[in-house]
């Protein structure tokens, strides 16, 4: 129980990557599918946003800034900024696969007039 | 005049610019696409031959974007062993490009503007997962390259979609992983460069968290190149893909996720990591005998010829895989050459597949026959890309061949080396057949006389690169000692 508690973020994000990946896998239609690949990409945004917080730390804006007498930075007063800057690419990546992976769909959609793995691959014979 | 000292970053600049460059001119007009597409390549594969003459005089290059030093900025390592692969990269995307006018203008007219952007973005994406030296960075390449895959997948339309949907599915999984380890050798060591990552990280090798790191980023660049038991996306990507896409696609994307995987071994983890601590290694020589086999026999019932091929591939990936892990010194110069060297087989086999296309409107192994009559020159050519396939000296495919099974012998893999040989022999049945049937005459009457067959050779642009290619495997072949003597052996670790 301690365990789950003290480390909660990670049991979040490895939950969700879970349902991610069974919709990905085990969902015939499309758009499940995709959704579930939505689930899945957020699921590892939430594990890199998480690592950079800190408990009772502020925004990474260091408030005597130039010129001012060299005060020492206390780093634990600082959420760590990197893992929230990367996310905001991975945010861009993911916008992206969705794109696609939303058009692609659309295409399927107008040629074989069915979001159902099944019946696509039946429609394909 | 540009100075060498800027070369590193031109090989990706130059591209990347020139995408949206070709996308504003294609909107004024379709015909300016395709000559942007040939110079924008050309200029990125000067810069990588201007830097891989820079690292053969002068060793390692780090070229630091915007100035930023390590491990804060990021940073453009060129060594011995990506010098190399950027060159191929490049030099494939190039002749790719020639090759795919006339397919282009024959299986989507309206959408030229579209495919040369698309077309250029990839070979971005790719240049610039093999020039990188921060692990970030090349998972934001890598999905470049994999976004602009499936959209050129899927401009195959029919079948193409769904394999190509499939694709997206399964390349988001393999990415994600990827990402995913690079977060657990963040926490871990705090740094993103590889370089950095490698220095901070022996003192790290027995924790869980390095552990998991390794498992998801092999994992994830596995998925990427196909390797055998998770290979399945690949085929019908491949097949169904135009055929001006997959002689982009197919001698690239996987050999690239290979080197990804080298890159991976070597320079973040560390050669110590995954031979010694890493108890995988003669496991992963399994995975691939399987994968060689496996793909090899799955080539040998297809009646597709280019689905043939693309099973050709799963096995190739199992050689250079297989030759990574065999941990000796023979075994990774042999799958470091066979980057190489199947990145130009490959191509040469998917440029006729085009031809193929072009001419006969089909890829079934029936579509061949009487190519030797009608197309004599042609078929010289990929006769030139089979024999290397098969491993016939002085084709390139014979030497990198010769390392990895020296290698499988020095490392003991006896059953890495059978199914060397046992994929070699079923080329040879494959390449063979397909020969046999090109000979054969469609229209014969059974009396040796035949209608005349007039001669319809490939039309120059697509012939050309054809027969670049075969002079340039034979070249590879020839100068296969040079090219692991100035290069490949400075890219092994030492002391395994």
């Amino acid at each position: 129980m301690e365990m789950l508690l003290a480390k909660y973020n990670y049991w979040i994000y490895v939950t969700l990557m879970m349902i991610g990946i069974y919709a990905m896998i085990a969902k015939c239609n499309l758009m499940k599918k995709i959704i579930g690949m939505s689930i899945f990409q957020t699921a590892i945004i939430v594990f890199y946003v998480s690592i950079g917080a800190k408990k009772g730390a502020t925004i990474p804006i260091i408030a005597h800034g130039h010129g001012v007498a060299h005060e020492a930075v206390r780093v634990a007063d600082y959420v760590n900024p990197l893992p929230h800057v990367l996310m905001l690419t991975a945010i861009v990546v993911g916008v992206g696969t969705l794109g696609v992976a939303l058009a692609i769909a659309m295409s399927i959609h107008e040629k074989y007039g069915s979001l159902e793995e099944d019946e696509i691959l039946e429609r394909q014979e | 005049m540009i100075s060498p000292e800027q070369y590193p970053v031109l090989i990706v600049v130059t591209p990347l610019l020139s995408a949206f460059l070709i996308n504003i001119l294609g909107n004024m007009d379709k015909r300016f696409c395709y000559p942007a597409t040939l110079l924008a390549l050309a200029g990125s594969l000067a810069a990588a031959v201007g830097t891989l003459c820079r690292v053969a005089n002068e060793g390692v290059i780090h070229y630091r974007v915007g100035g930023w030093p390590p491990p804060f900025g990021i940073e453009y390592v060129v060594d011995h062993l990506n010098a190399l692969v950027l060159v191929v990269v490049a030099g494939v995307a190039l002749v790719a490009a020639v090759a795919s006018k006339r397919s282009v203008e024959e299986e989507f007219p309206h959408k030229i503007t579209q495919f040369y952007t698309l077309f250029v973005l990839l070979t971005t994406g790719l240049l610039g997962m093999t020039i990188t030296g921060d692990a970030f960075n090349l998972y934001v390449l890598m999905e470049i390259a994999a976004l602009t895959n499936y959209a050129l997948i899927a401009m195959g339309g029919n079948r193409a979609l769904m394999a190509s949907f499939n694709y997206v599915v399964v390349g988001t999984i393999g990415a994600c992983f990827y990402l995913l380890g690079v977060g657990h050798l963040y926490i871990m060591t705090g740094s993103l460069n590889m370089a950095d990552i490698m220095t901070i990280l022996p003192s790290l090798y027995g924790t869980n968290a390095i552990l998991v790191a390794a498992i998801l980023m092999l994992l994830g660049a596995w998925i990427k190149m196909a390797f055998f038991p998770l290979h399945g996306w690949l085929p019908n990507a491949y097949t169904y893909a135009p055929s001006a896409t997959s002689s982009l696609v197919a001698p690239l994307m996987t050999k690239v996720s290979v080197y990804i995987m080298i890159r991976v071994m070597f320079s973040v983890l560390g050669a110590t990591y995954v031979f010694t601590v890493l108890p995988v290694k003669e496991l992963i020589v399994w995975l691939a005998t399987a994968a060689i086999v496996g793909g090899s026999l799955f080539a040998l019932s297809q009646k597709d010829f280019k689905r043939m091929l693309t099973f050709l591939i799963v096995a190739e990936v199992g050689y250079m895989v297989g030759g990574a892990w065999l941990a000796t010194e023979r075994g990774i110069t042999g799958a470091i050459l066979h980057i190489v060297n199947d990145a130009v087989m490959t191509l040469c086999l998917f440029l006729f597949s085009a031809i193929v296309v072009y001419k006969t409107k089909g890829h079934q192994l029936s579509n061949l026959e009487g190519m030797f009559k009608k197309m004599p020159l042609t078929m010289t050519a990929f006769a030139v890309g089979a024999l290397s396939m098969i491993g016939v000296p002085p084709t390139a495919g014979f030497f990198s061949k010769w390392y990895l099974i020296l290698g499988g012998i020095d490392a003991g893999q006896w059953q890495f080396v059978v199914a060397l040989l046992f994929s070699s022999l079923v080329n040879a049945v494959l390449f063979f057949r397909i020969f046999e049937i090109a000979y054969y005459e469609p229209h014969s009457d059974h009396h040796g006389h035949s209608a005349p067959v007039a001669i319809d050779e490939a039309p120059m642009s697509m012939l050309l690169p054809l027969a670049v290619v075969a002079v340039a495997i034979i070249m590879l072949g020839l100068y296969s000692g040079e090219i692991v003597t100035t290069f490949i052996q400075h890219a092994v670790p030492a002391g395994i």
